[in-house]
């Protein structure tokens, strides 16, 4: 990200108007002057995916995904609007079903970015029909938990383990429904991979999939990040 | 001078949860005597009344795990002008679905027949006036329509409060930051 902000190069957000420098994308501009756009996938340290379309905004008047649509002069866009945020609940709702999201028994509760955008969103309950699929956890390796029950394909990981810690452990297969997370080894345990926790990868879950193990509860469910302040009053790239 | 208000009638269950959304319901503490003034309960674990009767709003606590858990969301929900599903539990099956996607027959073996330290002739218990389990366990709403959700293992008091309060004045109930929880 460049700091070469041109105040001639702006475009609108929500009415206000926001300046960008050039390459960046409408996600990264409105992160950069502190305006939230919910988005489960884009992380400011890597590729933008554009996969979950949480950061779906209308941009002069039709929809695009906020983390991948460049910034251009003079662009009308319309993000934190009842009908975007109704789109967004619906869209987070669905990802609730397709997984196992047992908030109550998950470690991640509190510091997990798909709960703090859902309670952004005001989303009371999951209104679509349990999906409850079979997912087994992988619990071979030594320090990490993987539970693929709460996983939302973000490829976050993937990416992480590919362009930061140079390892390729994640990937993701299969079609439709069927879209999981592979672990790169032959048995396809975790226990089998070159995976460490000091690695990227290992931290970079916005959900409670890739887990440290033993020390789930070292703060406590109240406490903890999502608990304090709203996902839109925090500072992006903070830990979750 | 206005008439008095017509108190409202509340009925409450819980299904298959564990009343930890009835405790915390409880921890409103004293303004449990300021919502007394407004609300009188039916069937409820607070009263003896067996049967539900004509009621403004129910809340429901659990999910639905066999079948007797049907027959009475039914009747709540043909009795209640406002049906509430209260908790994890009732909104997405919550830890009582952990089971879903494990085979039931199995489960019920390991558990009365192969667990170390069961006495010898252990058997699955089969009492006729036991209800029949459900394959798998469900939020509420998969079997009847459901007007509102006060989400949280427990919800916690203060969200039973904002949540009664803002029904009881005949307004939408809005959850904002720190009383919208799943946990
Ligand atoms: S990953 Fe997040 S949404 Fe899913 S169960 Fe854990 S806390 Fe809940
Ligand atoms: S494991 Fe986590 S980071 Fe990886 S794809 Fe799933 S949700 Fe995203
Ligand atoms: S954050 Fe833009 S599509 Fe996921």
């Amino acid at each position: 990200m460049t700091d070469d902000v041109s105040p001639t190069q702006s475009f609108s957000l929500d009415g206000d108007d926001l300046p960008f420098a050039s390459g960046e994308t409408i996600l990264q501009a409105a992160t950069r002057a502190g305006r939230y756009i919910p988005h489960l996938c884009w992380h400011p340290d890597f590729a933008a995916h554009g996969s979950c379309r949480i950061c779906s905004v209308k941009v002069n008047g039709r929809v695009g995904a906020a983390c991948t649509v460049q910034a251009a002069a003079g662009l009308e866009v319309e993000s934190n609007t009842p009908e975007m945020n109704r789109q967004r609940k619906t869209l987070l709702q669905m990802l609730f079903v397709e997984g196992n999201h047992f908030c109550p028994s998950c470690e991640k509760s509190g510091n997990c970015l798909l709960q703090a955008t859902a309670y952004q969103m005001g989303m009371e309950g999951p209104h679509f029909e349990e999906f409850y699929p079979n997912r087994p956890v992988d619990a071979s390796h030594p320090d990490i938990l993987l539970d693929f029950n709460r996983c939302i394909l973000c490829e976050l990981c993937v990416r992480a383990s590919r362009e930061a810690d140079g390892k390729n452990i994640f990937a993701i297969g299969g079609h439709g429904m069927g879209t999981h997370l592979l672990v790169n080894s032959a048995s396809g345990q975790l226990g089998d991979t070159a995976m460490s926790l000091d690695d990227r990868a290992a931290h970079i879950c916005p959900v409670g999939v890739i887990l440290p193990k033993r020390r789930g509860f070292v703060i406590p469910i109240g406490q903890r990040r999502f608990d304090l302040k709203p996902v839109s009053q925090q500072r992006e790239g903070d830990a979750t | 001078m206005s008439p008095t208000p017509r108190k409202l009638k509340v009925a409450t269950v819980s299904l298959a949860g564990c009343f930890g959304c009835h405790m915390s319901f409880l921890d409103i503490d004293e303004r449990l005597f300021d919502l007394i003034e407004h609300i009188e309960f039916d069937r409820s674990p607070l009263t003896d009344i067996k049967q539900v009767g004509a009621c403004d709003i129910g809340l429901i606590e659990g999910g639905l795990c066999n079948a007797e858990n049907v027959q009475v969301l039914r009747e709540f929900r043909a009795h209640c002008k406002t049906l509430v599903a209260v908790g994890a539990c009732a909104i997405t099956g919550g830890l009582p679905a952990q089971r879903n996607h494990l085979d039931l027959g199995q489960l019920l073996t390991e558990v009365y027949r192969s667990r170390p330290g069961l006495s010898a002739g252990g058997a699955i218990p089969n009492d006729p006036e036991l209800p029949l389990l459900l394959n798998k366990v469900h939020p509420i709403r998969e079997v009847v329509h459901v007007d509102y959700s006060l989400p949280g293992c427990p919800p916690s008091a203060d969200a039973f409060w904002h949540f009664l309060s803002d029904l009881m004045a005949g307004r939408t109930p809005h959850l904002g930051h720190g009383l919208i929880h799943y946990d």
